[in-house]
């Protein structure tokens, strides 16, 4: 069992890198693209785990030391 | 007086540090290594600079798990003096000693220049021997210095009179308030992304930080 963990910043949050990238992609011609966020994907892979084990060991995770609470939100999954 | 220089695997601005504090300012000084955890028998501490655990996950989220982040925990309560220069300062925000995060440069480049520095606040135990408004010249080197913070905390730090550096003029990494340097509220902990270990001598550039291990040392 695995979960994936995304993080990015918070709205409001300075992004240069989506910012940037946003730009790049305009400059190549690629359209309608109202705005580019880029942040983290973290993959946890779990031994022997029920499912909600792994969600709750993920979110203690997050919390504890994989996204900074002042700066990003975090979301994730549990995949089989 | 006796300082101790944590190190942790990454750090690079530990022997400017103990250089600066033994060599121009004759404080005792030990290296600390970050697995250690006793620091009873020091009257300050130093976190210096560098690129702790590689700047992996965030800037200094992986060294504030270290074992001796504890004891710096005890010691701040305690009233100790605790400086935390550039990376330090990322890693006293991490541990939550100081309020606020540090996020990309608004260029995001690796800015290594000199700043010009304002004194804000001159009555803490590291900025006693300046003037308010006193302008210092010191060198910064990082890529994450742009301090943010909530309204609140900004609104706190600023009736407080824990603002203890701004950038003058230009503000090199878009800051929020040009803030280069803050204060906890007991004005125990100074985190700053300027290095005043770095200016200490003329040939240096600079000799400003004086000012700063001047202070502590009055």
């Amino acid at each position: 069992m695995k979960s994936k963990i995304y993080i990015k910043y918070k709205d409001g949050i300075l992004d240069p890198q989506g910012t940037v990238t946003n730009k790049a992609l305009e400059s190549i011609g690629i359209k309608k693209i109202n705005s580019v966020a880029i942040g983290k994907l973290i993959e946890i892979d779990f031994d022997d785990v029920t499912k909600e084990e792994a969600s709750k060991i993920t979110d203690e995770s997050c919390k504890k030391l994989l996204a900074n609470p002042n700066t990003e939100t975090y979301s994730f999954e549990i995949v089989e | 007086m006796k300082f101790a220089v944590i190190v942790f695997p990454g750090s690079n601005c530990d022997h400017d540090a103990y250089y600066a504090l033994k060599n121009q300012f004759n404080i005792n000084v030990d290296f600390v290594w970050h697995k250690e955890n006793q620091l009873d028998g020091y009257d300050g501490i130093l976190i210096p600079g560098g690129f702790s655990y590689g700047d992996y996950l965030r800037t200094g989220a992986i060294a504030r798990f270290s074992p001796i982040m504890k004891s710096i925990i005890e010691q701040s309560k305690k009233g100790k003096i605790i400086l935390g220069i550039c990376n330090g300062f990322q890693i006293l925000l991490e541990s939550g000693l100081l309020p606020g995060s540090l996020i990309n440069n608004k260029k995001m480049k690796f800015l290594s220049e000199n700043v010009i520095l304002e004194a804000v606040n001159n009555e803490s135990v590291f900025t006693k021997k300046m003037f308010k408004g006193q302008e210092l010249t010191m060198p910064i080197a990082h890529k994450q210095g742009n301090y943010i913070a909530s309204v609140d905390i900004l609104n706190r730090l600023q009736d407080e009179d824990r603002i203890a550096f701004k950038y003058k003029g230009n503000n090199p990494n878009g800051s929020i308030s040009n803030i280069a340097g803050i204060l906890n509220s007991k004005k125990n902990v100074l985190g700053m992304m300027p290095h005043p270990e770095r200016a200490v001598e003329n040939v240096l550039g600079s000799n400003d930080g004086k000012y700063i291990f001047e202070s502590i040392l009055k």
